[in-house]
């Protein structure tokens, strides 16, 4: 299998997050979309092992994905700060501090 | 010319046949998953319903997992499947739930820059790309044998032990720091 096949899958998958993470509103949806990004970093980071023979790949991914936990379970809680602060969770109207 | 074709028979198109007949279902399944994932990843971004985008992440989220396996990365399909599908999604159906989000279609999902997002995601898919296809042309992924759970293990507590502790002392600090967060008081 060609290395490429790989690497192209995850920049597409990263692009569509970063579409994602630019274009919505919901603060829910752009954590979401942050999922996406994350995913296609570690598709590349194993794709990479595989191609090196290298265990490294696997054992930084597995460090991503706790990283992508620790950061899903701080990010909904803010999420959930703003929701009560403002009863709603759309971030656009989260610019306090906009000049 | 046609006798002589037929007395030494074109062993390397033989064996060009033989090496792409070896990998030809993993490039079925490989295709399979990369078209479900691409699909599923643009409907997680464009949705008009909130539960409908978690469920495509799921999705995407289980493409990966599939891709791992390809790579011969079992026991991360298996942490990506628990940790990922099992947690990380139940999470977001949670928090879609404590936020109140429409469950229905909702048409203010997205915001005013949607054009210029999309501009620059699709510039980064394609510089991304040409990078990609002028740097890695044609190198291929040789899988020399099943990498084993067993050197995953030894390599994190041998090589890497350290960054493994930051990491552990990183999810206190999370699941603190939600903690105090959320809390009413």
């Amino acid at each position: 299998m060609l290395l490429n096949e790989f690497l192209i899958l995850g920049a597409v998958i990263f692009g569509i997050g970063i579409y994602g993470v630019l274009a919505r509103r919901n603060g829910v949806l752009v954590l979401m979309s942050i999922e996406l990004i994350l995913n296609a970093v570690n598709i590349n980071l194993v794709a990479f092992g595989a191609f090196h023979h290298d265990i490294a790949g696997q054992v930084f991914a597995l460090f991503t994905v706790a990283v992508a936990a620790a950061e899903v379970g701080v990010g909904l809680a803010i999420v959930l700060l703003i929701y009560r602060n403002k009863r709603s969770i759309d971030l656009t109207e989260v610019a306090e501090m906009k000049g | 010319m046609l006798n002589g074709w037929l007395r030494s028979p074109p062993v390397p198109v033989a064996q060009l046949l033989a090496a792409e007949s070896a990998t030809l279902p993993q490039q079925i399944t490989f295709g399979i998953l990369a078209a479900v994932m691409t699909i599923s990843a643009l409907r997680v971004v464009t949705a008009k319903n909130v539960v409908h985008c978690a469920l495509h992440l799921v999705l995407v989220l289980a493409g990966v997992a599939g891709i791992y396996i390809l790579l011969a990365a079992e026991f991360l399909a298996a942490v990506q499947v628990i940790v990922y599908i099992g947690a990380i999604v139940v999470l977001f159906l949670f928090g879609i739930m404590l936020t109140r989000a429409p469950l229905g279609r909702d048409s203010t999902l997205d915001n005013d820059q949607r054009p210029l997002a999309a501009l620059v995601g699709v510039s980064v898919i394609g510089l991304l790309c040409a990078l990609l296809v002028d740097g890695f042309g044609d190198k291929e992924i040789v899988l020399p044998e099943v990498q084993r759970t067993e050197e995953v293990g030894l390599a994190i507590f041998q090589s890497y032990v350290i960054p493994f502790e930051v990491v552990s002392v990183l999810l206190l600090a999370a699941l603190v720091g939600s903690v105090v967060l959320a809390r009413r008081d």
